[in-house]
């Protein structure tokens, strides 16, 4: 009691001396009602961590699916002991697809809930919202799905796959089955216009004339190119013309898709192109934001063939991967967490990178042996490796993640049949620029 | 039961007192360990609320008071925050990922100098005309063609939504040169202050708080003019208005041009303390949700719709992070029972206890509403 009633004066006393004289007595009286109130400390053997995702809203089919994976991680981890002798306390809170909702929830998760790391976003846009939140806190976000780059913020893990670890492997398996054409097809937002042009310098590199190079540019007025490929508006239906173009693009043969279309819009546009006679032997797609999740949601059957490009299959053969499908399988059976879908669940890159991000953000902190980000983030440039479901991935100074990539073929089932291995690929956010043309 | 003119103005100023001035005062002097201690966090939410207060006002201005159900308010909210936010985009300098004095997504899509659209917004007062002139503008425009048509009921409604989504679809390209879908964000200045500093977040939650007062009060005495009056009856009987001999279309116009220059301000307010704005929130089921406030608050009040407001999002603010996966049925069925039990909306439920325990039968919706839209003027 001595003690608080010393705090109470010292606080009082100290705050006079800066105040101005006007507010002494009412700021006086606020601090020291405020210092009866005071909570006690108390010590907690938990870590708090966030997760936030689209939980409701356009996108809650694919970011469900990283929930739960992070909490299935945690769970594994907490079984085993926790965090520095920490147990994990997972914070769930509900993006709902709503941009500023997730900068609210950030500054949530940050300024009430204290988070120590926070895992979550999907789309560019809920990045880009909550990356002023966590720049001003000082806090850390994992951020595990494919994405642009074009940015680097010390307050952002990246695992996500760079431009370098989905496009551009993809490009050169494309050249290796002596493809000669690539017509360039997205929704139009930020992640598929980088990446198509990105893709152009890369194509023009490698010798591909640029007249192969199809669905068409923009020039600003001193003629530089500014946009390469079609572009369709998110919710897009109609493809006829589009696939009438490309059919017209690949009749003389060695032609491929290269396609960054998002979610349903994959619909239609796969939809016209079988109806159109297009198949995966005459002109090949491969896209980049199909995985095993989203074909629980979209018919596998009009794309058996087609080609996808990930750092992890459901289907790589390797101990790490079984058991953790395995585990996973089990632990969705055993959860009592309330939304879980626990029937046709399937494992994806986007999750295993959210799992890999876990282990990661553990390996880190037990490196520096605190939980204060500053520390935790110079841990994490060090160079740390885990042996995850795809392979090893090992952390880069650029806070990006050094992993496996693999070419797979889209079966009837809604696998994909692995065709090819990249290893050990370096994640490289900034990419525009650097391919110069022959 | 509409408070009397003296009650009201006691319970408006009380809740200024304690929004405007007490929390500010604890946010700012109480020490942060302490349980009287209003967080950062707090006001700034509660910022946004009292902005999408704004927008609930302009729409129950045009729904509750003239009969007009505009499905469009997001658009004129949202044009509001895109045009300060294309201040705040230049008011970030070289600080931006590029480290270019043009804007992060003008670099991205390969710009060497800036649109010249673009320029005037390096003017914080130019900004601001245009955060009032622009949406103005727009429903001027909009409204005149529809009101002289004589388009009225759910074609309107209809329309509204069109142009909202019509506009949304507009602002997601990317050749529109206003972000596409990311929009807006990563502001760092206003007016030379570091926009996420504590001390500008706090002013300028007090200034949404001034700016919700003066809209208020502004609305409040519309209302009660003449020009109210003629609202009113033009929302309960629009050929009696016609035959009498006033330009229905005009009066409707009027209101509808004010209501969006509310809005957009809301809007300009909202971006500042949320740091983001995009097409997404000019999507038609934004303009629904402020709809849904007003239903819950209790529409044809001007207290009701800011009640709704802070309500409802202060329910989904808590739920989102409490209940996660079950605050979507928490709000459905919100807004069913209100609909079912409280038709006259939250505000209703003073009387409706008062007259629980005086034992008079329940006023009849539609007479109360009448006799309160009347009271003051007659």
């Amino acid at each position: 009691m001595a003690d608080l009633l010393a705090a109470i004066f010292d606080q009082v006393h100290t705050r006079n001396l800066s105040m101005k004289v006007l507010n002494n007595s009412a700021k006086a009286l606020l601090a020291l009602t405020g210092m009866v109130f005071t909570h006690s400390a108390f010590a907690a053997d938990t870590v708090k961590v966030g997760v936030l995702h689209s939980l409701s809203g356009t996108m809650a089919i694919s970011e469900t699916s990283l929930r739960d994976v992070l909490l299935y991680t945690f769970d594994e981890i907490n079984a085993k002991g926790g965090v520095m002798g920490k147990k994990i306390e997972p914070v769930v809170v509900d993006g709902a697809s709503n941009w500023p909702l997730f900068a609210e929830k950030a500054k949530q998760l940050l300024e009430k809930d204290k988070a120590a790391v926070v895992f979550g976003c999907w789309t560019s846009v809920s990045r880009k919202s909550v990356l002023p939140v966590f720049e001003k806190n000082n806090g850390l976000l994992f951020y595990p799905v494919q994405y642009e780059g074009e940015e680097e913020s010390k307050n952002v893990f990246y695992t996500a796959e760079a431009v370098n670890q989905q496009a551009t492997p993809a490009v050169d398996y494309m050249l290796g089955k002596k493809k000669e054409k690539f017509y360039l097809l997205g929704s139009d937002y930020v992640y598929p216009q980088t990446t198509n042009l990105v893709l152009l310098e890369y194509l023009l590199s490698k010798g591909v004339p640029i007249e192969n190079i199809g669905g068409g540019f923009k020039k600003d007025a001193s003629g530089k190119i500014i946009s390469a490929g079609k572009y369709t508006p998110f919710g897009h239906t109609d493809y006829q013309q589009i696939v009438a173009e490309i059919k017209q693009f690949s009749a003389g043969g060695k032609a491929c898709v290269i396609n960054t279309l998002n979610g349903d819009t994959n619909v239609p546009f796969f939809k016209e192109y079988a109806a159109a006679g297009l198949t995966a032997e005459s002109c090949p797609v491969v896209s980049f934001s199909i995985s095993e999740d989203e074909f629980r949601a979209l018919p596998a059957k009009q794309l058996v063939g087609q080609l996808g490009c990930w750092t992890y299959f459901q289907s790589v053969k390797s101990d790490a991967n079984k058991k953790f499908i395995s585990s996973f399988q089990t632990w969705l059976k055993d959860t009592k967490v309330d939304g879980v879908k626990k029937e046709g669940r399937v494992t994806c890159s986007p999750m295993v990178l959210s799992y890999d991000g876990v282990y990661l953000w553990k390996a880190a902190v037990e490196k520096a042996g605190s939980f204060d980000v500053d520390k935790v983030r110079e841990a994490l440039k060090g160079g740390l490796s885990f042996d995850g479901p795809g392979g090893k991935v090992t952390t880069q100074k650029n806070m990006h993640l050094t992993k496996n990539v693999f070419i797979g073929e889209t079966k009837a089932d809604g696998q994909f049949k692995i065709l090819k291995e990249y290893k050990d690929v370096f994640g490289e956010p900034w990419l525009k620029g650097t391919f110069k043309a022959k | 039961m509409q408070p009397q003119p003296r009650r009201e103005i006691l319970i408006a100023g009380a809740l200024a007192l304690v929004l405007l001035v007490l929390m500010p005062a604890l946010n700012a002097w109480v020490p942060q360990d302490s349980l009287l201690h209003v967080s950062n966090f707090t006001i700034n939410v509660w910022g946004k609320y009292l902005a999408y207060g704004i927008l609930a006002i302009s729409v129950d201005l045009l729904w509750g008071y003239t009969g007009l159900l505009s499905l469009g308010q997001a658009l004129f909210f949202s044009l509001g925050g895109y045009m300060l936010g294309m201040h705040l985009m230049l008011m970030i300098g070289k600080l931006g990922q590029y480290k270019s004095d043009l804007p992060d997504f003008l670099v991205f899509l390969g710009h060497t100098f800036l649109p010249a659209f673009w320029k005037p917004f390096y003017s914080f007062a130019f900004a601001m005309l245009m955060v009032f002139l622009l949406p103005m503008l727009l429903a001027k425009v909009f409204g005149f063609l529809a009101f002289r048509s004589r388009i009225k009921g759910v074609y309107f409604s209809i329309l509204t939504q069109a142009l909202t989504y019509g506009a949304s679809l507009m602002f997601f390209r990317n050749d529109m040169l206003l972000g596409g879908n990311n929009g807006f964000t990563d502001f760092k200045f206003l007016l030379g202050a570091d926009i996420r500093s504590a001390g500008t977040q706090r002013t300028l939650y007090i200034c949404t708080g001034i700016a919700l007062m003066a809209v208020y009060f502004g609305c409040r005495w519309l209302t009660r003019t003449k020009f109210g009056l003629i609202q009113r009856a033009i929302r309960d009987s629009e050929t009696r208005v016609l035959f009498s001999g006033y330009s229905a279309a005009n009066y409707k116009l009027f209101v509808f041009v004010v209501a969006a220059g509310i809005a957009s301000l809301g809007g300009a307010l909202y971006v500042t303390q949320v740091g983001i704005i995009n097409p997404s929130e000019m999507t038609p089921d934004k303009s629904l949700e402020a709809v849904v406030w007003v239903a819950v608050g209790g529409r044809g009040t001007l207290v009701g719709p800011i009640l709704g407001a802070v309500v409802v999002n202060a329910l989904k603010s808590w739920a989102t992070r409490a209940i996660p996966d079950l605050w979507l049925i928490l709000l459905g069925s919100l807004f069913l029972g209100v609909v079912l039990f409280l038709p006259e909306g939250l505000i209703s439920i003073p009387a409706k206890i008062r007259s629980l325990f005086t034992r008079s039968k329940p006023l009849d919706p539609q007479e109360s509403a009448v006799s309160k839209a009347n009271a003051p003027a007659a």
